[in-house]
């Protein structure tokens, strides 16, 4: 990650949109700052994090986004500006303290909600679209274009949240997020004020003010005339801005990064002087006034955003309201079938709907060419699955279990859950989850499944978690299982570390955001105390994993817990050498010959492990392979040799 | 052609391999670079769930003039620096036109699917004549072979910065990496420095 406490205002630097709305949040003098992990949201908290401690601001790692959204609305309560930030399933979870928090108003200091959105679903369960919820719980709502606005809308934004006495939001999405451009520095302001939650009186000054949403009919009142306020300030905000003829053919209404593939669009359409551009970075409150002088420039109108119709809706029902001669333009977006409502956007896709409606040709390179590409290399591009990493825990656990659960031989099943593990629905679990939906959502699952006896049913449940999503959404469930007597086991893939995203610390690694030493939280400590059978083991020890399992399963009678504890090999191997060297013995190997049937590079698939099509037989790729020596322990011929390194 | 400004705007460069060879690492050098000279540059990445075995590339689109969006539109790559053969030509079968320059580390990954039998990895030298074919100039430069005999695969990383320096395609002067090189890589940055200059000599021979 980028240093964004450089003090050097002016300079550019490269930064991917997370760091730039860090430095745009320290820039504003922010004091406090928390989120939980998630793509792609996650360098937000881990940049300032890196440079907390010398600002001399506060950042954590909270165990949720909710928590992590509740500890910044205390720190604004007390007067210190602070942002929570996470990715759209973030701020599901995080929905109800919102839904109050509107009503409620903030603190004197400013308060910022920075949610990032995975069109496509990149790095994520789902594919969703968070701006319709600043709408739905009345928040204003900003949406960068740029990675310059990136830093200049998260500072602003601040401003605006103190004006007016409400948390604002700010919506990036993938391409702005971990995207990397340019960047000019603003000046870094002193340290942030002394904290104190004050005792401050009503208008009458006979009450004194107290921070909740009652009586709500009136807050809400008091709610639509914050925003309208808010709206009043984004119909002037520098932050929309139009690019174009005065009377175009086809006025293009965009947002975020779609603002970016649309000029570099109208740029390979050489259409500049036909097709105006209006970038919005207001979201919502609409600008409506703003909108309308833009809107009699064509009798064309093209929305390109990603996800939902959002603008595209807003728009409509302002056109909607107009006076019945106002011009009626044409609209072009999700509905007209131009651009889909679901998927991430890009150059190409926006090219092609401009020039479906302009009537306009447009060839991305030579065609001959392009025919030569197409044939010469059919076939000769193979699929590059994703999976686990060469020496992956959970490869092991996954081996375990299935072994586990066909010796059982009751078509026992795993529940999935959130995060590299979520691998386990393919190949590279052995297909072995059958469910996954949301953080703990497989533990709630396996809940339900664990009480269904009385209807017949007894396959074996086995809710698969990771450790940092074991405390953030788990616990619940846990307790709900053993007090209601649900029959499943409770899977902790525990590798030390909020892998998928960048090995965050949480409360059982004894690291804190800062780096600061902490005291773990122990998880199988909490789930004895809860009254749990709980078990640990090292995954690489399959036999005795397997056989574990086995016993679990097999004695049922309510919820359980087994803790497979090896550190992830990404920090293991930053940190250590490999434990063994791995080679496969070419006489041992007897290749295709053997009743295996590849079980070592068709089905345990750790990609260390190579098929040699010339020998026939099975090989280490040195350069990926990393030493764990488990695949050593699968080979029914004990052809694979791991020697201590 | 060294260091002699831009010959076109937008130039459009892809790095391409697999998760976990080092992707983001080299576009961030490139880019840093590049900034530190004055452009505008835009990288987008697909990382997250590709972090490792799945494919990766960065775009890095650099201009004089505008911030340009983090994806280069099909068919419009300058520059393919491919650390894996089978990405390069899907680099190359998405993004490459006639004018395009390959600079091609020629070890393969095999991915799951083809060590699991579901595909098939291409014939080294088939696949090769097929990158020759679909570019203007290629440049082949056995960068984790040379890595793992100066004594580890990760070197790969500074002998392609190297290479694509050394090749002159980009409006950068080897002279301009040298404090870039030194942040990106913090350990060892002796024995990176080095592969960075062998990477120059590779390209250039």
């Amino acid at each position: 990650m980028a240093n964004i406490e450089i003090d050097a205002p002016s300079t550019s630097q490269l930064l991917i949109g997370n760091e730039a709305i860090a430095r745009g949040a320290l820039e504003a003098g922010i004091g406090f700052a928390a989120a939980y992990p998630g793509t792609p949201s996650s360098e937000i908290l881990g940049s300032l994090a890196q440079v907390a401690d010398k600002l001399g601001i506060y950042a954590e790692w909270s165990v949720n986004e909710k928590v992590a959204m509740e500890a910044a609305a205390g720190a604004s309560f007390a007067g210190i500006r602070a942002l929570a930030a996470m990715k759209q399933n973030g701020v599901n979870v995080v929905s109800d303290f919102l839904a109050n928090l509107v009503m409620s108003g903030i603190g004197e200091a400013g308060l910022v909600l920075i949610s990032c959105d995975d069109p496509s679903a990149i790095s994520s369960s789902n594919e969703q679209d968070t701006r319709p919820v600043a709408k739905w719980l009345g928040i204003p709502l900003v949406e960068p274009g740029s990675f310059q606005e990136a830093k200049d809308m998260t500072k602003w934004l601040f401003d605006l949240a103190e004006e007016i006495g409400t948390i604002c939001m700010l919506r990036s999405v993938t391409r702005i997020a971990h995207a990397r451009g340019n960047v000019r520095l603003g000046e870094l302001p002193k340290r942030p004020k002394k904290a104190r939650f004050d005792q401050v009186h009503d208008a009458r000054n006979v009450l004194p003010t107290r921070l909740m949403p009652i009586p709500s009919a009136l807050r809400h009142g008091l709610l639509h005339l914050k925003l309208g306020k808010a709206k009043e300030k984004f119909e002037s905000s520098p932050f929309n801005q139009y690019v174009g003829p005065d009377k175009a053919d086809l006025l293009v209404i965009t947002c975020g990064s779609c603002w970016l593939y649309s000029q570099d669009a109208v740029k390979a359409l050489e259409l500049e002087d036909k097709v105006g551009i209006l970038k919005l970075g207001t979201l919502w409150p609409l600008p409506e006034q703003l909108v309308e002088q833009h809107l009699d420039r064509s009798q064309k109108i093209l929305f390109v955003e990603e996800i939902d119709p959002f603008l595209e809706r807003s728009v409509m029902e302002l056109v909607a309201n107009l006076p019945a001669d106002s011009p009626r333009p044409v609209f072009y977006g999700k509905r007209s079938g131009h651009l889909n409502a679901y998927g991430e956007l890009n150059p190409d896709t926006v090219i092609k709907a401009i020039a479906s409606i302009m009537g306009v040709a447009y060839q991305p390179r030579d065609s001959e060419y392009g025919k030569k590409a197409e044939d010469s290399t059919k076939g000769h591009v193979p699929e590059r699955s994703i999976t686990f990493c060469a020496g992956c825990p959970h490869r092991a656990t996954f081996w375990a279990i299935k072994n586990a659960l066909k010796l059982d031989g009751r078509d026992g099943l795993v529940t999935g859950d959130i995060g590299c593990y979520s691998m386990a629905l393919g190949p590279a679990g052995f297909f072995q989850a059958r469910t996954m939906h949301c953080m703990g959502g497989g533990v709630g699952v396996a809940n339900g499944l664990g009480k269904l006896g009385q209807f017949g049913f007894d396959q074996p449940v086995l809710a698969v978690v990771g450790d940092s999503t074991f405390y953030h959404a788990a616990i619940p469930a846990l307790i709900n299982g053993i007090y209601n007597q649900s029959d499943f086991i409770l899977v902790i893939l525990d590798n030390n570390a909020t892998a998928m995203t960048g090995f965050q610390p949480h409360p059982g690694t004894g690291t804190t955001a800062m780096g600061k030493p902490a005291k773990v939280v122990s998880m199988e400590a909490l789930c004895r105390s809860l009254g749990a059978r709980v078990e640990v083991r090292d995954p690489f020890d399959l036999k005795g994993t397997t056989a574990m399992l086995l016993e679990m399963v097999a004695e049922g009678g309510g919820a359980k817990v087994a803790i497979m504890r090896r550190e992830c090999e990404l920090v293991r191997g930053r940190k250590e050498k490999p434990p063994y060297k791995v080679h496969v013995d070419p006489d041992k190997c007897i290749g295709d010959a053997c009743g295996c049937d590849r079980l070592c590079t068709r089905v345990f698939l750790c990609p260390g492990l190579i098929w040699d099509k010339k020998a026939g037989k099975a090989k280490i790729d040195e350069v990926i392979c990393t030493g764990c020596g488990v695949c050593a322990d699968i080979c029914p011929q004990g052809a694979i040799i791991k020697e201590a390194a | 052609m060294m260091n002699a400004g831009l010959r076109k705007d937008p130039l459009n460069l892809i790095i391409t391999g697999v998760g976990g060879q080092g992707n983001v690492t080299i576009s961030l050098v490139i880019g840093n670079a590049l900034v530190s000279e004055g452009y505008l540059v835009t990288i987008g990445e697909t990382y997250g769930a590709s972090q490792r075995g799945g494919p990766v590339m960065s775009h890095v689109r650099i201009s004089k003039e505008t911030q340009y969006s983090p994806f280069i539109p099909e068919g419009r790559a300058d520059i393919i620096l491919g650390m894996e053969p089978v990405e390069t030509l899907r680099m190359l079968r998405q993004f490459g036109n006639p004018d395009v320059l390959t600079i091609i580390n020629p070890r393969p990954i095999y991915s799951i699917d083809v060590t699991g039998g579901q595909a098939e990895y291409p014939d080294m030298d088939e696949l090769m004549e097929t990158v020759k074919q679909l570019s203007a100039k290629v440049w082949t430069i056995n960068a984790t072979e040379e890595a793992q005999r100066m004594g580890s695969p990760m070197f790969a990383n500074a002998i392609l910065i190297g290479a694509l320096v050394g090749s002159g395609v980009l409006p950068l002067d080897k002279r301009s990496l040298d404090p870039v090189l030194r942040e990106a890589f913090p350990k060892e940055v002796e024995a990176n420095m080095a592969a960075f200059h062998k990477g120059v000599e590779l390209v250039r021979q």
